[in-house]
Formats: C-alpha cells, structure tokens, sequence
C-alpha cells in the first residue's frame, strides 16, 4: 500500500434495495455523478468519483442485491461487478433496523474475501423504534470496520471518508458452519484450481448451490479435467443435499449472525406508530387505496403533468421561446443560407429535421415529458409503487401480469418505448410478452395523451367514451392474452419498504437521468422518422401509403384526411394526435368521428421508437405479431365504436 | 372379524356419497353395477351393513361407521396423492383409490396427522373427522398452518417453507423469511402483508399458502 497509484482505486457500494445506498454515494461524490445503463442491460450503475487525502477514489453504486447469490438481473449486475472489478474497499450499506436479516449478506462478502466495510445506516429510526446497538462489540465479533450512520444528515460521513483512506486488508476470520457442511466446503475447496476474485470458500459454497454464472466461470478457469473432477464431487453433494441445502445455509448464516449479534442489539419499548405507518396502511388498503390513487392521478398525472406540463410549460417554451425567439432567426438562416428546396424542406421544411425533430422535441415532448418523469421519480423515491403493486396484484393476475408490472405499466403513460425496456424486470417471458402487447396496444404515451386530453377535452362525453373503452381494451386483451398463451401465472411477492419523505437530489438525479436516456435514446429516432417523412414526402411514397390507407379509414367511418394522421402516428405517437387536432380545428371532424379516431389512433402501433425496441427486446417474431394484431385490433375497434355510436346516437 | 374386500369397500363409499352425503333412498343396483348374487354384496349383507330392498341396495345403520371410515381413508388418500405426492387428475383419482385400501391399522391416523386433519378433500367434500381430529379439536393444538389461515393481526412463528420453486424459496430466504423467524400478518386483501423483524413484505395468496406458521396462541 505504499506506493502511490496513479489509477483510481475503486470503492464498490454494495447492499439490499431501499437503505440509503444512493445517499451515501451522493455524499462521497458530491456532485459529479453519471448514471450508466450496465453494459447489455437496462441496469443502472452509477459512477462518481471523491479526493480523499490526495488520492482519487472511484466510486461505484451497485443495484441492489439480498445475497451474492443473485436471483433478478439487478443482482446479477451487482454480482457482476464484484466478480469482475477489483475493489480498493466494497462498502456495505445496510439498514440499523433490519440488522438481524441483512447482516448474512457482511458474512458472505467477508466470506468472499472481499474488503469489506460495514456502515449500518438509519440508526436515528431505529432508535426511534427502541433499538440500540454496540457497534464496537459488532467490529471486534466481525473483524472489519463498522461505522454507524445517518448518512441523509451526513452522520458517520467522516468516519466513512477515514475508513476508506486508511483501509488496510487483514486475513478474515473464517465463521464455521455445522461440521458436515464444513466438511462439504473443504471437499469442493479441494477441487478448485483455478484462480478466482472471491475465495475458494465463497466459490466452494456457490458451487454446491449451483449457482449458473459461477458454473460458468468454473468452465472458463478450470483445466477440462479439473472440471469434470469438480462437477462430479459437486454433483454428489448437490444430490445427497437436495432437500434443504439453501435452507440450511441460510439458516446455519443466521446462527453466525445471532452469535455476532448477541449482545450488540438492546430492543426496548418502541414509540408510537408513527404517521408514516398509518400513510402507510392507508395507501395498501383497498378502500382508502383507491381514493389515493384518484388523487395521484388526479394531481400528479392530470393536473401537474397535463395541466402544468403540457399547458402552461409547453405554452412558454411552444408559444413564447420558439415562436418569437427562436424559431424566427432560425428558420430566417436556413432560407438564405439554403437555397435548394429540397435541402431547406429536409431541414426546416415542414418535416424538416428541425420542425419535426428538435423543435417538436424540446418545445413540446421535453416538458410532458420531463414533469411526468419528476412525478414519477418522486413516487419512486416515496415507496409508493411497491404499495400499488400489492393492491393491484389481483386484478393484474388476471390479465396474466404480477403486481410488479405496474412499474413498466405506469412508466408507459410517460414513455411507451422507455417501458417497453423496463419489461426486463419482470421475471417471466409470457409476463414480458403481454406486457410489451398491452404497452404498444393500450397505454398511451405521455405526448399522445397530452394531444389527444386536450383535443377531447371540449366534450366530456366524448372523453368518457375514450377512457372506458380503452380500459375495457386495456383488460379485455389481456385477459385473453392471459388464456391464450401458455406458461404459468405469475407469482407475486416484494418487499415493501418503509414510506419516507422523497430526496430531494434522489428525485433530481433519477429524472435527469430518464431525462437523459429519452434524449440519447428516443431523440435520434426522431430524426431519423423526419428524414424518412421527408424522403417519402418529395418521393410521394407517403401519397401512396396514404392512398392504400384510405379505404380503411373511410371503413371506419371518418374522412380521408384523417389518414395522413395515422400514417405519421406511426412515426410519432402524439404527432398522430396532433393531426387529428388540425383537423377538429378546421372542422372536418364531429365529435363522433373525432371520438372514433382517437381510439383507433391511441390503440393503433406503436411509434417507430418503440416498435424498434420491441424488436431489440422481444425478437422480429413476437413483435411482428404483435404488430399486425395491434393494427387489425385498432382499426375494427373503430369499426365496431363507430358503428355503436352511430346505432345508440350516443356522441351524435 | 376379516376385512372388507375391496370391492365391498367401494360399494360402502358409494352408497355413503349417494344416500348419506346425497339425498338418494338407496342405490340401483345397475348404477352400482353389482350383481344381486355378487360375493361382495353377500358379504355386506351377512354383516348387516345393507340390505335389498326391491332392486335397491340400502346402508343400514349398522353399516354407517364402517361406510364413513371407507369415505375418510378415501379422502385421506385423495390429499395425499394430490397434495403432497403432487399426482394431478385422473392420474390422482385412480392412485388415490389405490391408495384407500392401504390406510388401516392405524396408518389412516397417522397420514391424518401429517396431513393436519385436514376437513376437506381437494374436491371440496368433507373428510368425515376420525378420533384422532376429534382429539386433536380438544386439545386445541392449532398445529401447522399455512400463512392464509392466519386472521389479520395474529403472528406465529415460520415453521416451514414449502414453495414449489427453488429460486422462490431462495429470494424469501434472502429477504430474512426463514423457519425459525416470528411473523406478524397484517393484511390479508387485496394481497397478504405480513412483518418479520421491522420489514413488510407482501405475497400473493399462491406464496402465502407455501409459507407455514406455527401460530402464538
């Protein structure tokens, strides 16, 4: 350790979801901060980096993870990375009140052989809750340092910050388990060869349990004859073994913890339930649940987003910034500059890259798009989803998703094509499936529902019709998807952690960061559709796309010109939407028809955002059908409302 | 005295399901499918648990015990088979009745006993109570129960984990739901709720019915 490095040692944070991880890499970083997708996943891992005591640390934020043997693909990135990066010190954040359950997993890093800190965050709750804990007795039974914390007011900061500095690797004393599983260990140890980031002792017990990656790794590092040797030895406990070894693991874990914790937690009588817990119970009771939704949608979605974003923000930036700042000069320098039409039509034309592309994006999408994902972010960081999830569950089941698919779900009223990558999550493929089906069928876009609110917006009527039968949609497909594609239900089990006040920098960060990644991701796309409006534009394919259309659309009983909307919403979900508001303007349309086409515009495809995604997520299979029973659905939905309409004289 | 015959047994489950548990007044013969003169009906009758009335075969009282113990082992075996054994359908049905014939001698109590004698079989029809549950119900042992028995607001201790899937049982484990552990139910709809140590977790009832607790009484 004497030497000076010029690299960057890396600090590793580490721990279960939901115990101030984030809040102690945002003290140790400061403000410099960049939020990275994991390499092949939709996983984040933040990055950042702090001086302390003239050196450069780089400091990473893992996805939250129970075990090191990991069972959702954010555990598998928080794995990954502790498998493949070589740590200056793995920081373990845990939470003081569930000391006794997150405590296996200190064992299993130190275990590891990893450099292990331990810091127990939230210690003012759990004092609230009676708890007092002897952390000196903590470090001397575990043999690492242990540094107490309440890391949001930047408690323990400094100690952390010294730790980190003067962290200095001692051998760990190994825990023992029961004899016949030590006796286990040792045999596999004995056919371990290769070289490995963890210790053979952590290998030994991820092989016995048959952990794939690690089997994996086993295949890369070991001699082939080494691993048959290996396979076999395993095989022969994992058999004998079958019946409980995860549970006796676990439990012979637990034991080591008791024996670590004996004497370090004094529980005496707890407060009264704070107004947290009853916020709580409120939010995950069905009939004060429901209210609390209403009013989540009613303010955060409708009045917040609809109102504010899509109103008053897109007004300033739309109406006053671009219309008169902007948007002038601009379009000014193009015309002199570019004297060729079809180079002034490509770039500031009326699909022009800039038209269609910057200026719709940032003076229009940007705000709908940014307040939903700072409402989001906000419900996020409270704790609210885990709670909706619950309450949903059972009518999820039905249309063959689990509670946890109210996340994409939600996220998808912000941004279809963002949501259709949050799929992943969700652990089964017949989830993901019907999932990404609904999504591209049902769930409207931010942008499009802004467009399509404001243009049903003059009759209420008209509104209602729109919202019951897309619900309707909503749980009749998928309850036929449900019956219809084979696999298992489901099951639904998630840990429901403690409401808190939202973080303010929390709630920042993780909206720049959606922010961001629609930017990087979505922003191109949208480019790219101007370019392909303008080439079939001043080819005249997009006449002839629009001419083979047409009988469709006149089918469903609206007028020729609404095609040209939903060709373009194709390209762009809400620019469908936006067409059909020309049209109401200049009067085309009556309140029917106009009813009719938002329908058959919401349900329709997906923009080609999204459609590209589904293709990168699901396979050109599953997303072309979904594709062509999305189109057919949409279209003889309009027939069927249109018909409806017309025989009840409902909307007439 | 000598045992039943099997076949004999199943005439007794029969004429129990359709005259005790239906509202037949006998049973045809043709709709048992025996013979007037068949062994099996003669030894029924020489021990006075039915007699022939017309072309109708009746329970008499003398044969109740015996036609309710015939349905008990039945049921007992149905829930072996399909609940523990795991053996669906027809599959089940027919190992089930298999099965029936080899809970005696005391082997009928102590499956009832494993199996927490339990009230129905997965069917739904009741499984007539044999002593042991009687005593059991005086006792008032509460025994093992899966977490959907449970009434908001009442704890007990995990006793078991039975979940199907292995990599369940290893993210409930990790999440500190262990045998061992006290849990406090808190909510039973839209989704079960429960408390172990200072965390909350939610289940659905599929999750909640692996989970086995040893209520605090």
């Amino acid at each position: 350790m004497s030497d000076l490095h010029m690299s960057s040692a890396k600090v590793v944070l580490v721990g279960n979801p939901n115990v101030g991880k984030s809040v102690v890499f945002n003290a140790l970083t400061g403000a410099y901060t960049t939020v990275s997708n994991y390499p092949g996943t939709s996983v984040e891992v933040s990055h950042g980096h702090c001086n302390l005591s003239d050196r450069r640390y780089e400091i990473l934020d893992t996805p939250g993870m129970y075990s090191m043997m990991p069972i959702t693909e954010e555990e598998r990135v928080a794995r990954r990375i502790l498998l493949t990066e070589d740590p200056h010190a793995v920081v373990h954040v845990i939470d003081a009140r569930n000391i006794e359950r997150m405590l296996p997993m200190t064992l299993q890093l130190i275990e590891a052989g990893l450099p292990v800190i331990l810091v127990i965050n939230i210690l003012d709750e759990a004092e609230r809750l009676g708890m007092q804990l002897d952390l000196n007795l903590l470090q001397e039974n575990l043999g690492i340092p242990v540094i107490g914390a309440v890391m949001k007011r930047k408690v323990g900061l400094d100690e952390l910050r010294q730790a980190i500095t003067t962290y200095a690797s001692v051998p760990y004393k190994p825990f023992v388990y029961a004899l016949d599983l030590e006796q286990d260990i040792e045999k596999i140890i004995q056919s371990i060869h290769g070289e490995y980031r963890l210790s053979r002792r952590a290998m030994s017990l991820l092989i016995m349990q048959k952990d794939d990656d690690i089997q994996d790794l086993a295949v890369e590092k070991e001699s082939e004859s080494d691993y048959r040797e290996l396979l076999e030895t395993t095989r022969e406990i994992s058999f004998r073994r079958r019946a409980d070894l995860h549970l006796q693991i676990s439990l012979e874990r637990r034991k080591v913890c008791k024996q670590m914790l004996d004497g370090v937690v004094t529980q005496t009588l707890a407060e009264k339930e704070p107004f947290s817990e009853k916020l709580s119970s409120w939010m995950m009771n069905p009939v004060t649940g429901a209210p609390i939704l209403m009013l989540v949608v009613y303010f955060g979605l409708y009045k917040f987003v609809g109102g504010f974003g899509a109103g008053t923000l897109v007004d300033f930036l739309e109406g006053k910034i671009f219309e008169n700042y902007i948007n002038p000069p601009v379009v000014n320098f193009f015309e002199t500059y570019l004297s060729t039409e079809w180079l002034f039509e490509l770039i500031a034309g009326e699909y022009g890259v800039w038209t269609l592309g910057i200026r719709y994006a940032v003076a229009l999408v940007l705000p709908i798009v940014g307040t939903f994902f700072l409402v989001f972010s906000l419900l996020e960081d409270t704790g609210y989803f885990p709670r909706l999830a619950l309450l949903v569950d059972r009518l999820f089941k039905r249309i063959g998703l689990s509670g946890r698919a109210v996340i994409p779900i939600v996220l998808g009223f912000g941004c279809d094509t963002m949501a259709t990558l949050v799929t992943r999550t969700l652990e089964t493929k017949r989830e993901r499936i019907i999932a990404t089906m609904l999504l591209a069928l049902a769930i409207p876009c931010s942008a499009q529902l802004g467009v399509i609110l404001g243009l049903l917006s003059s009759s209420p009527d008209a509104l209602f019709v729109w919202t019951v039968f897309l619900i309707m949609c909503f749980l009749l497909i998928g309850f036929l998807a449900a019956k219809v594609l084979p696999g298992e239900s489901p099951v639904f089990y998630m840990e429901i952690p403690p409401l808190r006040f939202p973080q303010l920098r929390n709630v920042l960060v993780k909206t720049l960061t959606r922010m961001q990644s629609y930017f990087v991701e979505i922003l191109p796309l949208f480019l790219v559709a101007s370019v392909v409006l303008w080439a079939g534009k001043m080819t005249g394919t997009l006449q002839n796309v629009i001419g083979v259309f047409s009988p469709i659309v006149t089918a469903i009983g609206l007028p020729v010109e609404v095609t040209t909307a939903f060709v373009f919403g194709f390209f762009r979900r809400d620019f469908g939407a936006a067409g059909l508001y020309d049209l109401q303007s200049s009067g085309v349309l009556n309140v029917a028809q106009l009813t009719v086409a938002a329908v058959t515009l919401t349900l329709f495809v997906p923009c080609v955002a999204q459609f590209l995604v589904m293709l990168k997520e699901r396979g050109v299979k599953v997303s072309v059908i979904i594709f062509v029973f999305v189109t057919v659905l949409a279209f003889s939905s309009g027939w069927f409302l249109n018909k409806f309409l017309l025989a009840t004289g409902f909307l007439a | 005295m000598e045992r039943l015959s099997e076949k004999a047994e199943e005439i007794l489950e029969s004429l129990w399901v359709m005259t005790v548990e239906g509202d037949n007044v006998g049973c045809l013969l043709t709709s048992l499918n025996v013979d007037r003169n068949s062994e099996e009906l003669i030894e029924l009758i020489q021990r006075s648990y039915v007699e022939i009335r017309g072309d109708r075969v009746c329970l008499r009282k003398e044969g109740r015990s015996e036609a309710q113990m015939t349905v008990r082992r039945h049921r007992l075996a149905e829930r072996l088979t399909m609940d523990i054994l795991g053996i669906a359908g027809d599959e089940g049905n027919e190992q089930a009745c298999e099965f029936e014939h080899l809970l005696r001698q005391g082997v009928d109590v102590k499956l009832c006993t494993l199996l927490n004698h339990p009230t129905t079989c997965p069917h739904g029809n009741p499984i007539p109570p044999g002593e042991c549950c009687i005593e059991a119900r005086q006792q008032g042992a509460s025994g093992i129960v899966a977490l959907t028995e449970l009434k908001s607001g009442e704890s007990g201790e995990i006793a078991y984990i039975a979940a199907s899937d292995d990599k369940k049982m290893q993210k409930l484990m990790s999440m500190g739901v262990l045998p061992g552990s006290e849990l406090i139910l808190v909510q039973k709809f839209p989704s079960y709720i429960f408390k172990v140590g200072h965390s909350q977790f939610a289940v659905d009832d599929m999750l909640a019915r692996e989970i086995h607790i040893r209520p605090l009484v």
